[in-house]
């Protein structure tokens, strides 16, 4: 196996674990930590390309990740203040009593 | 053909352990806990594939502001809460659980099967945070301002949303 395939193959077991925990918990901070390991797979793929791809001219890919990395800050921010918001309305932070489905 | 290095399985190894125990614990704080050590083994990984600034950068937003921010919010939003919450209902997980392993396995068979992968591709050379820097002020000026734009509107639009809102009854 090269190692682009190893990086590629780490990256996607990542991503299947952040979408299974962001499918299957009920608290609304698992499923941002689940969306933020999702983004981190994505930016290990960016890195992996850049180190072992075809075309290794220049540092776009580690360039690209580094945007990536900042825009998953603000995103971070942002959800987890809304986290906070719809906690101080409703008092809960589990998804099926905010939705009122099956308990 | 180049092999896999051995620090590189173990260091996606811890990676995988934290992410998986991060989904998986039942304790909010233990998963907070858990994908700190997730975002630190994905940081030494960027680490060891030679993308020193990225690493450095994965280190110090993801352990040292988002775990933060998240270990906060777990313990501002605690007020009455049911902790240990049984999961009752078997079907929603289980579903959740099958789209994710499908998902891998199509993602894993795709790896195994193009073209890309299996060429012997060449290394870049590692980039210096000299170079890195010359690139970011010359051709990657504008996304480079765009971001800190958006930086700063996303931090005063989290500082807006998560203030406490003024009480209006009469």
């Amino acid at each position: 196996m090269t190692p682009l395939a190893g990086c590629l193959l780490v990256s996607s077991m990542l991503f299947a674990v952040g979408l299974a925990g962001a499918l299957t918990r009920k608290s609304t901070i698992l499923v941002l930590v689940g969306i933020e390991l999702m983004l981190n797979a994505a930016n290990l793929n960016f890195v992996a390309f850049w180190r072992f791809g075809p075309h290794a001219a220049g540092s776009t890919g580690m360039i690209f990740g580094l945007f990536s990395i900042g825009v998953a800050a603000a995103e971070a921010a942002v959800g987890l203040a809304l986290i906070l918001a719809v906690y101080r309305h409703t008092k809960t932070t589990e998804l099926n009593q905010l939705t009122g489905g099956p308990q | 053909m180049i092999r896999m290095s051995a620090t590189f399985l173990i260091l996606s190894a811890i990676t995988l352990i934290g992410a998986c125990a991060a989904m998986m614990l039942r304790g909010l704080v233990h998963c907070a806990l858990a994908v700190a050590i997730a975002f630190a083994g994905l940081g030494t990984l960027y680490l060891n594939l030679g993308a020193q600034f990225l690493g450095l950068a994965q280190l110090l937003v993801y352990v040292g502001a988002i775990a933060v921010l998240i270990v906060f919010v777990i313990l501002l939003t605690r007020g009455g809460e049911s902790d240990a919450t049984p999961l009752p209902q078997v079907a929603l997980p289980l579903t959740g659980l099958a789209v994710a392993g499908c998902l891998f396995a199509v993602l894993a068979w795709a790896v195994f099967h193009s073209f890309a992968v299996h060429r012997a591709g060449t290394q870049a050379t590692p980039a210096t945070v000299r170079e890195l820097g010359a690139v970011l002020m010359d051709s990657y000026v504008l996304p480079l301002e765009v971001i800190g734009l958006m930086l700063t509107a996303a931090l005063i639009g989290a500082v807006i949303i998560a203030m406490k809102e003024k009480q209006d009854t009469p």
